[in-house]
């Protein structure tokens, strides 16, 4: 970083905090972010609290007006006892995509820790929530927490009318399909309070007025009705319907006979957060590196501005490296690739890139290499990519070599694992892409939808999963959850598993209602 | 200019609610794992040391999810020393530590128990299940009671210190807004109209009429004050009576040498039982420990469990002992009073009666709850299992309970029969039969 302004007074010393304090160095913090980064930020909103308060912040998947669940209790007596052993530490904030963006900052940090967490999640993560086009497109900052409120309310006043077991059924059978019941393909409506208590009404109204043929017990027949009139007619409903539909729990909260209005309802809710947290799945590296990017840009250059002491600087760094480091694959510590690691090594190769290239980049980046804007590159690349393109897109070289990175191909069948590829000429583009593409969904999200349902008959539901690569689904689970679609269902359902190559059946999961 | 919000202030606690959820799904699971706790002898912990850990079943959330150990993956890992393209590795053992370290993040989610604390109110409620006290509160509330200050919203009349300042405007403005009490503005206004024209000199009718309103107006202001007698509330305390809630509890305990350091340790769980559950029921329990050979003294805990003595045994001296501090220090009808005895059941034959006159006149009409408890070993069991053969206490004894219904008496061999039988003395139906 460039070093031209005369020396500063340091903003702080010691490691206490104030009010007083923390407003000077955000103030500072601002600046830098504003002036030297051009970032594009949510108005702020940081919030101090306590251990405790983190804790229960965490049980509600960050989420402040979280809805009641014996779920989030779990996840928070277990988090709790962690920490209180000391086999876990809290994280220092936690920050929350809406507009204005709330950070929560813990009482216990250190002066520098709360520096380090306004410049990490009040300007790194507030700009990428504000600038990806994931989360512009499928999130909706300004409304979220006007829904939480409205989900909390509302789930809370169906356990009173009808209620607290009754909802926690149908939470649980919910919450198995959470992870299929997302739009991937077309973007959600924008949430809002207010439409939405309409809508509940309107769908109330649509109920009492219209009739459903689908569901209608005697079919109508007609005189010279055949069997292939009929299957005719079923091959209608099901394009009626938009199968196959990969979004489980919206279709079973359109067309599920079983359900009431309210039971619906929660199943919107259920799905609609669920689409909320979509974007984040999918950005994991690029939020981090990104947050970390600019954590250590802002605190570089209040150093170099002179506004924090060598003290503080040094805490900083020690942090820092903890938070960015990466075990080997035969390390104790080993627990998958770091994305706050991953993210801020690119983030920084890119900048690296920009103004002081090799011939190699040269080669691999002809657009960006020695271009000297290496701040508005990045900016874009948040903007414009997510975890699988931005890594297939930047993944250079160098990298590849500082994290001696290998691929290995694992083939069940086989006794032996084989070493596909490694840091070299002819490997650099297979792990590439090898790594981009374990980022993408389906590497993440099992390929499941509705494929069939049973009109005329049993009105049974029929799922297909789509086995890619031989790797099958987990089969006890499986059968758990599909349990849970029967309860939404209200008849008999199955699962089937196709291999997406040979359309060879694999495996059946069929759940019958007597 | 950002601010910084403080909410440290905040109430905490607010995943309770999740939280109470939980552990009410996981009851059953958590009852067994409690029971376990106190059948492995830890009942010096119970209540301390909340840690609980219970099987994850019925409590797993499923959801569909790749069964990793099959198929086809290209994996990306970092650290590359030795290898190179092509080469072959041996499959790392499962699970294992081997030179693959462990396998990637997503597989490691095979939880089999789930550890976690529960606090001391959410154990001792669990712990306590089901069990209640019989005839829990004085059954003749005499002089003794206790009373409370309780809010009991608003009357007309009381002492200044106890306005409602809000309520009295409430009503005040109420009654200014339908008598119609003109207000300053209107006044002020009116005031400076007819000063304007004053000024100007001319005594018009305009002027006349405004003076004959504005004296209209400031009578009625004197008639409809602002603030009247009638609007004035103030807050309401009424006394309520308050059940006594202190209990005093009296550990009896046979020391002689019959009574061999199994049989004590015996006693003391059932003793530490007892104080827990009333704990939970009480605001204040206070404990008596009185020990006897022949001879009877009101001791500490420490030394009533762990001192040792000799001599012979001669109940009665403890019952002695336990009416004298009953009638020096607890005096009766303030105090809800328990007791529990521990025996061998060994006494001298000559002192049944005086044990049978105390028990029947000084003690049982006074307590709330006397539980005998008789411990002895496996072979003394094998003895008196005959219903011929009982230890002396116990035929005494069971002569009370026909005529006590808050006597209790039960056998105790094995530290498991210890919560069972405690169980059962204190059970919602047993307490509904008292």
């Amino acid at each position: 970083m460039v070093q031209t302004q005369p020396k500063q007074q340091p903003l702080y010393e010691g490691a206490e905090w104030t009010f007083k304090k923390l407003d000077l160095v955000f103030d500072a913090i601002e600046e830098i972010a504003k002036d030297e980064l051009g970032l594009d930020v949510y108005p702020n909103q940081i919030e101090v609290i306590t251990a405790e308060q983190m804790l229960d912040a965490y049980s509600g998947i960050g989420m402040p007006l979280m809805y009641n669940h014996w779920s989030f209790g779990k996840s928070f007596v277990r988090d709790e006892f962690y920490y209180r052993k000391g086999m876990r530490g809290l994280a220092y904030e936690i920050v929350i995509n809406s507009s204005p963006c709330i950070s929560y900052v813990m009482e216990e940090n250190s002066m520098t820790m709360q520096a380090l967490v306004i410049a990490h999640a009040a300007f790194g993560h507030n700009h990428f929530f504000k600038n990806n086009h994931l989360f512009r497109q499928w999130t909706d900052a300004e409304a979220i927490l006007d829904y939480m409120h409205f989900a909390r309310k509302y789930i809370g006043k169906c356990e009173e009318r009808y209620g607290v077991e009754a909802v926690e059924e149908l939470l649980d059978a919910a919450h198995a399909l959470r992870e299929n019941a997302v739009d991937r393909y077309s973007r959600p409506a924008k949430l809002s309070h207010e439409m939405e208590r309409q809508r509940m009404e309107a769908r109330q109204e649509h109920e009492r007025t219209s009739y459903r043929d689908i569901w209608r017990t005697l079919p109508e027949k007609s005189k010279d009705e055949d069997e292939k009139t009929k299957s005719e007619r079923q091959e209608q409903i099901i394009k009626k319907l938009g199968l196959p539909e990969a979004n489980l729990l919206y279709f079973l909260e359109k067309h599920s006979p079983a359900l009431q209005d309210w039971q619906r309802e929660i199943l919107r809710i259920v799905r609609n957060i669920a689409q909320y947290f979509y974007p984040q799945k999918q950005t994991k590296v690029m939020n981090e590196g990104c947050a970390c990017f600019c954590h250590y840009f802002i605190m570089n250059s209040l150093f170099d501005k002179g506004l924090i002491t060598e003290g503080s600087m040094l805490e900083f760094i020690d942090y820092h490296t903890r938070v960015v480091a990466q075990p080997d694959f035969d390390d104790p510590r080993w627990n998958g690739l770091n994305p706050y690691a991953l993210g801020f090594a690119m983030m920084q190769d890119i900048y690296r890139i920009c103004h002081s290239p090799t011939e190699e980049d040269r080669a691999w980046f002809p657009d960006i290499a020695g271009c000297g804007e290496g701040i508005s590159v990045l900016k874009d690349a948040w903007a414009n990519f997510r975890d699988e393109s931005f890594i297939l897109q930047f993944l250079s070289p160098k990298l590849i070599r500082d994290f001696r990175l290998f691929q290995i191909h694992d083939n069940s069948a086989l006794p032996h694992l084989k070493v596909e590829a490694i840091h070299n000429e002819q490997g650099y583009r297979k792990i590439r892409s090898a790594l981009a593409k374990s980022y993408t969904v389906s590497a993440m999200d099992l390929d499941i939808q509705v494929a069939d349902v049973e009109f005329d008959g049993d009105r049974a539901l029929t799922l297909r999963h789509m086995v890619h690569n031989d790797v099958p689904i987990e089969g006890k689970e499986a059968e758990e959850v599909m349990k849970r679609v029967a309860q939404l269902w209200g008849y008999d359902v199955g699962l089937y598993c196709e291999d997406a190559v040979n359309g060879k059946i694999l495996a059946t999961y069929d759940i019958t209602l007597s | 200019m950002m601010h910084f919000i403080d909410r440290r202030l905040n109430p905490k606690g607010k995943s309770l609610t999740n939280r109470q959820r939980f552990i009410r799904r996981a009851r059953t699971q958590i009852r067994k794992a409690v029971k376990e706790a106190i059948n492995d002898g830890k009942v010096a912990d119970v209540g301390h040391k909340g840690r609980i850990s219970i099987p994850t079943k019925g409590l797993n959330e499923p959801r569909f999810r790749y069964d990793y150990s099959k198929g086809k993956h290209d994996r990306i890992l970092p650290g590359n020393k030795e290898f190179s393209t092509g080469d072959q590795i041996k499959r790392p053992p499962k699970g294992g530590e081997g030179q693959g370290g462990k396998k990637a993040s997503e597989e490691g989610e095979g939880e089999d128990s789930f550890q976690f604390s529960l606090s001391r109110e959410e154990f001792l409620e669990v712990f306590f299940e089901d069990l209640e006290l019989p005839d829990l509160i004085k059954t003749s509330l005499k002089e003794e009671v206790d009373f409370e200050k309780q809010r009991a919203g608003y009357v007309r009349s009381g002492s200044p210190s106890n306005m409602d300042l809000k309520r009295t405007m409430r009503h005040s403005l109420a009654r200014r807004i339908s008598m119609k009490r003109p207000g300053n503005d209107e006044l002020d206004e009116l005031r400076a109209e007819i000063l304007a024209l004053e000024a100007k000199g001319r005594k018009t009718q305009k002027l006349k009429d405004m003076q004959e309103k504005l004296e209209l107006l400031e009578n009625r202001r004197r008639f409809v004050p602002y603030i009247d007698p009638l609007d004035v509330r103030y807050k309401s305390f009424i006394k309520i009576p308050k059940p006594n809630t202190h209990a005093v509890m009296f550990c009896l305990m046979d020391v002689s040498g019959s009574m061999s350091e199994g049989m004590k340790d015996l006693a003391k769980r059932f003793f530490m039982l007892l104080h827990l559950f009333l704990s939970t029921q009480y605001e204040r329990v206070e404990l008596v420990f009185i020990r006897h050979t022949h001879l009877a003294k009101e001791v500490d805990e420490e030394t009533f469990f762990y001192s040792r003595e000799t001599g012979g045994t001669i109940v009665s001296s403890a019952l002695e002992e336990m009416k004298t501090v009953l009638e020096d220090r607890y005096p009766q009808g303030e105090w809800n009073i328990y007791a529990a005895q521990a025996s061998d059941g060994d006494n001298f034959a000559s002192d049944r009666e005086k044990c049978l006159g105390l028990m029947n006149e000084a003690i049982l009409p006074f307590c709330q709850y006397f539980a005998y408890i008789e411990v002895m070993d496996e072979q003394e069991l094998e003895i008196f299992k005959d219903e011929q053969n009982m230890t002396d206490l116990w035929r005494i004894y069971a002569q009370l309970t026909e005529s006590f219904e808050n006597f209790a008496m039960r056998r105790v061999v094995k530290p498991n029969d210890i919560f069972p039988v405690f169980k059962d003395l204190f059970s919602k139906e047993q307490a509904k039969k008292a």
